[in-house]
């Protein structure tokens, strides 16, 4: 039995991801694969994509693995990466193109000539480490009156308790090492488990059952990168 | 907010780590892989690996080192260093590279950069730029480590980089690499004023306030820095807590 599949479809390099998987899970039997069967076979799959969304769209299809990966999604645990994130979304503005529609909501490029607060200019792609903000911090993610007067006397002073467990050990605004020029925008914000800063809030990691998906790039981010994948391996959402 | 990086870059002949002064006189300064798990204990952000001699017989030997390195050590590598065709690419980052780096065959052949980052994607493609000041104000791209000057210009070379499809420039002061003298900031500013894409500094560093200077005032997205790294001079540690000190944001 397979344990983990990464689905290969001929889009960027993952060696990286098989060997930080490996590290984490050294006794997993980890596949690098674009055989169907061996994805609807494993018992989690991770979704990785680099380079432009439409190639990404294009050589999954070439290879006939929409189909497992749609499977996948809806049934174990799932773990897109970068453009793996982007594709589970209904369009993307890279080449004007439906993804593959699993989550409602779209994706878009940061703005053009963005500043940040001191007037530098920033650019893009968004390259480098950026603090990943989980979505229990109150500041970023206030909730509405009522509800937040209610969430507050529950929590009982500890912000942790509704935490992903994908965010487990892993310190609130612990940085990832990104690299993209477009963001997802989620229809629904219960999607939302996390957001980054560039120079606005943009969404950084979604959830829904047993799906798991992050912009950045945890194989290349060190400790904090390990961390999260290491809670993947572990996750066994109901 | 998004931190800036700080790059150790270790340049690669026969196996081991060297540092020379204005691309000659080649010193020793030890194993590859050893050296690239140091610095990612210190914090570096990514490692840049640069094969200075690009030899057919060293390539075997620097696909090793990649192999080993990408195993430990589970940040950015890029590697440059005869990068020829588009097969060079994609074999670096089989070995497990993540960024490629490619100079003179840039200069040789702008359509390798649209055709490797057609491929690959923008995000694995480093243009790495060789440059020395020609009159101030203007600075001249050389090739082949520095010997052949092309009579491009830096800036619009930069930006022609971008235009086909490079997602970085790696930019290079001849006139400073070396020197220990600090960057050159005109030509860092210039070129990072000019672009989109984000721009490594390098070439001068010789102590930390050269670091701060480059974001600052060069307005790097990136310094690049080797010996005084890799002599123990400084760890890349120390260097961050200087940059946050002096108000920049790093990854500490």
């Amino acid at each position: 039995m397979v344990d983990i599949a990464v689905v290969d479809y001929g889009m960027g390099n993952l060696r990286s991801v098989q060997q930080a998987l490996r590290t984490v899970a050294p006794d997993a039997s980890i596949v690098v694969t674009d055989d169907p069967d061996e994805i609807a076979k494993a018992a989690r799959v991770v979704f990785p994509g680099q380079g432009a969304m439409p190639d990404c769209m294009r050589e999954l299809d070439a290879r006939g693995l929409r189909a497992a990966v749609l499977q996948a999604a809806r049934s174990k645990p799932f773990l897109g990466i970068c453009i793996g994130l982007q594709m589970l979304f209904e369009h993307s503005a890279e080449g004007d193109i439906p993804g593959l529609g699993i989550l409602h909501g779209k994706v878009v490029r940061f703005a053009g000539n963005l500043r940040d607060a001191q007037g530098n200019k920033l650019k893009v792609p968004h390259m480098g480490w950026n603090q990943v903000h989980h979505k229990t911090n109150p500041l970023l993610n206030p909730l509405p009156e009522g509800e937040g007067a209610m969430a507050a006397s529950t929590v009982g002073g500890s912000q942790k308790v509704d935490e992903h467990p994908l965010w487990q050990g892993i310190p609130q605004d612990a940085r990832f090492y990104f690299v993209h020029s477009y963001y997802v925008q989620p229809q629904d914000d219960a999607l939302v488990q996390a957001t980054s800063c560039y120079p606005q809030p943009f969404v950084c990691a979604v959830a829904r059952d047993n799906l798991f998906a992050v912009q950045f790039h945890p194989e290349k981010s060190q400790s904090a990168g390990l961390a999260l994948l290491r809670n993947f391996v572990d996750w066994n959402p109901v | 907010m998004l931190a800036k990086r700080i790059i150790p870059c270790l340049d690669v002949t026969a196996g081991r780590v060297v540092k020379g002064v204005s691309f000659v006189e080649l010193r020793d300064a030890g194993d590859p892989v050893e050296i690239a798990r140091r610095y990612d204990e210190q914090g570096a952000d990514e490692l840049t690996f640069l094969d200075i001699t690009a030899s057919s017989d060293d390539r075997g030997i620097l696909f090793r080192i990649i192999e080993q390195v990408a195993e430990q050590v589970f940040i950015p590598l890029t590697v440059g260093g005869g990068v020829r065709q588009v097969e060079d690419v994609r074999n670096l980052l089989n070995a497990g590279a993540d960024k490629v780096s490619i100079n003179t065959s840039a200069v040789l052949n702008p359509q390798l950069v649209a055709d490797a980052a057609g491929r690959y994607g923008s995000q694995c493609i480093v243009v790495a730029i060789d440059a020395k000041q020609d009159v101030p104000g203007r600075w001249e791209v050389f090739t082949h480590g520095g010997r052949k000057a092309t009579g491009l210009d830096a800036v619009a070379w930069a930006k022609n980089m971008q235009a086909l499809g490079a997602g970085e420039i790696l930019l290079t002061s001849m006139d400073r690499d070396g020197t220990r003298s600090g960057f050159d900031l005109a030509l860092t500013r210039a070129v990072t004023d000019a672009l989109e894409i984000p721009v490594i500094a390098s070439g001068g560093v010789g102590n930390l306030q050269h670091l701060v200077d480059g974001v600052k005032l060069g307005g790097a997205d990136a310094v690049l820095a080797a010996s005084i790294f890799h002599y123990g001079e400084y760890t890349v540690q120390q260097a961050k807590q200087y940059m946050a000190q002096q108000g920049i944001e790093v990854r500490l």
